[in-house]
């Protein structure tokens, strides 16, 4: 294919693709006004940031604080339990390990509908039903599985020699780990943080099983509540998806590299 | 391969143990009790009460469970489908590293980071009546499933495409050298070069395609909730409104495990191979 086919060809497709996103920060940018009385179609005559601030005083705020204190924890505490299980599972002859690894991989692949009503009244059972704790917790157990396989096998590809060599040096397992297993599995861990970052931010099915009152709802569920409080107000809801969007496209923009290979990492296994 | 070490020190028997015990409590514990709860009848409040395979006969008679399997089955063939030969087509298109590659690669990446509620937002207000359309496709039965799958496939198709570079960074360029010295055509060198030796990707892809299908939920939910009449009714989203909101809780787990049924071979080829390659 010659250069300019190719440019004419996988520009339209781009512009296309991007067609949508431009449609909606236009939107976001418009007045109230503008959009009632011209309609959405209509070549902007305004240009504010109302819609922003409608969408972030009336719950974003407190929805985007939500989502740290979900997202944050999450990722940490799944990463760190994943690692020392997959450390322990792919540097030991632990008894059963292979059977170990697949049975929490398949915990994984479980599709997510056959957990939501028993979870949702465990929750209650244990009194953290309409809390973040709950939804930090079910989160680390569903989303375990696949991350103690993927950094199982990365941990699996370094050579011996080095382990062997610290152990005659006298440094026990928990050194070994965090002194040296760690740092060479620092591609993988930014990859897997990176993309368990995105899923759990933009969770929605989690949040609604486990949360109720939409002063803990966080961003993804939020958008939805605010769908239904500005009907019509599109320049709200255009800004609100805008302001959804803004954390993720950033990780994905800072560690585009470790995202990029975390999804193949994650699916050509 | 040797181990570096045959005993085993107690303190990594709890480094297995303790995340073994955290996803058991939270997956494999409740996925038992689903399966249990769907030979029930329960409302959520008194105890639930045993009726054997009601909940299975029952779904014979149920229309909007017909309804339901329909799309899911449509869904399957037409979201996974064309993801599938989109991002392929994408891939093989955005394969070769040359200038401005990395900018089209980025423009058809960008909604995969979105959130399907993100992202049916945006679609949403495309679709009001007044912009390029009328009245909405979301409104009007006999178009609502499928103005719900062109944002999902909008967000979906970079995803696989990424899959697919990932496989075609694999393939050893000698061979397409080696096909053009022979005079090979493009349409050749796809058909004789490229497809064979993604073989193991595009069983990949199958499994992610079907898995992430039976489980698409988000997209609806934001959209429709199913509607209007159920015409754009999932299994997922079925399952979801009958549990949490028509409080049929029985029901709504055998629902739930029709859900795992259909993934369940999907599931096992992934261990599988899974398991091969450990």
């Amino acid at each position: 294919m010659s250069n300019r086919v190719f440019h004419a060809v996988a520009g339209t497709i781009s512009v296309l693709w991007l067609l949508p996103i431009v449609a909606v920060l236009v939107t976001a940018v418009r007045s109230f006004d503008d959009i009632a009385a011209n309609g959405l179609a209509s070549f902007p005559q305004s240009f504010t940031f109302a819609g922003f601030a409608d969408a972030w005083t009336n719950g974003g705020a407190g929805a985007m604080w939500n989502s740290v204190v979900v997202t944050v924890p999450t990722v940490f505490l799944s990463l760190a339990l994943a690692s020392a299980a997959a450390y322990a599972l792919s540097r030991f002859a632990i008894p059963g390990r292979r059977s170990i690894i697949l049975l929490m991989l398949a915990g994984n692949l479980l599709p997510p509908q056959i957990l939501l009503v028993p979870v949702s009244k465990l929750t209650e059972l244990l009194g953290i039903y309409d809390t973040l704790f709950a939804l930090v917790v079910v989160q680390v157990g569903f989303g375990l599985g696949f991350y103690t396989f993927v950094l199982q096998g990365f941990m699996r590809a370094m050579p011996n020699e080095v382990q062997e060599a610290a152990t005659i040096d006298g440094a026990g397992p928990v050194q070994i780990l965090w002194r040296i297993v760690l740092p060479m599995t620092r591609p993988a861990l930014a990859a897997l943080a990176a993309l368990a970052f995105t899923w759990i931010f933009n969770d929605l099915l989690w949040a609604i099983t486990v949360l109720r009152s939409s002063s803990v709802m966080p961003v993804t569920p939020a958008l939805l509540a605010l769908q239904g409080q500005y009907v019509s107000n599109w320049n709200v809801i255009a800004a609100g998806s805008v302001i959804a969007a803004i954390p993720t496209v950033a990780v994905f923009l800072r560690f585009q590299r470790h995202f990029i290979s975390g999804l193949a990492v994650g699916a050509v296994k | 391969m040797t181990r570096s070490s045959t005993r085993v020190p107690p303190i990594l028997l709890l480094f297995v143990l303790v995340p073994l015990a955290v996803e058991g409590f939270w997956v494999f514990w409740p996925a038992l009790q689903g399966f249990w709860l769907a030979l029930t009848n329960w409302d959520g409040v008194s105890p639930p009460r045993f009726v054997g395979l009601d909940n299975y006969a029952r779904m014979i008679d149920d229309p909007v469970f017909h309804t339901a399997v329909t799309n899911t089955a449509i869904w399957l063939v037409l979201f996974g489908g064309l993801s599938a030969v989109s991002g392929l087509g994408m891939a093989v298109l955005l394969q070769k590293e040359r200038r401005g590659v990395g900018v089209y690669r980025a423009a058809l990446f960008v909604p995969v980071v979105f959130s399907l509620v993100a992202t049916s937002l945006i679609w949403q207000v495309l679709y009001q009546p007044g912009g390029i359309f009328d009245s909405s496709p979301l409104a009007d039965p006999d178009t609502a499933l499928y103005a719900v799958l062109v944002p999902a496939l909008w967000r979906q198709v970079g995803y696989v495409m990424v899959l697919y570079l990932a496989g075609l960074k694999g393939i050893d360029p000698g061979l397409y050298e080696a096909a053009t010295l022979d005079g090979a055509t493009g349409w050749q060198k796809f058909r004789h070069i490229t497809w064979p030796q993604l073989g193991s990707v595009n069983s990949v892809v199958l499994s992610v395609i079907v898995i992430d299908s039976l489980r698409s939920f988000d997209v609806v939910w934001s959209m429709t909730r199913g509607g209007p009449y159920h015409s754009s009714e999932l299994l997922s989203t079925y399952m979801y409104s009958t549990a949490f909101q028509s409080l049929k809780l029985g029901y709504a787990s055998a629902l739930a495990v029709v859900i795992f049924v259909l993934a369940f071979g999907v599931i096992v080829t992934y261990l599988v191979r899974a398991f091969r390659e450990n």
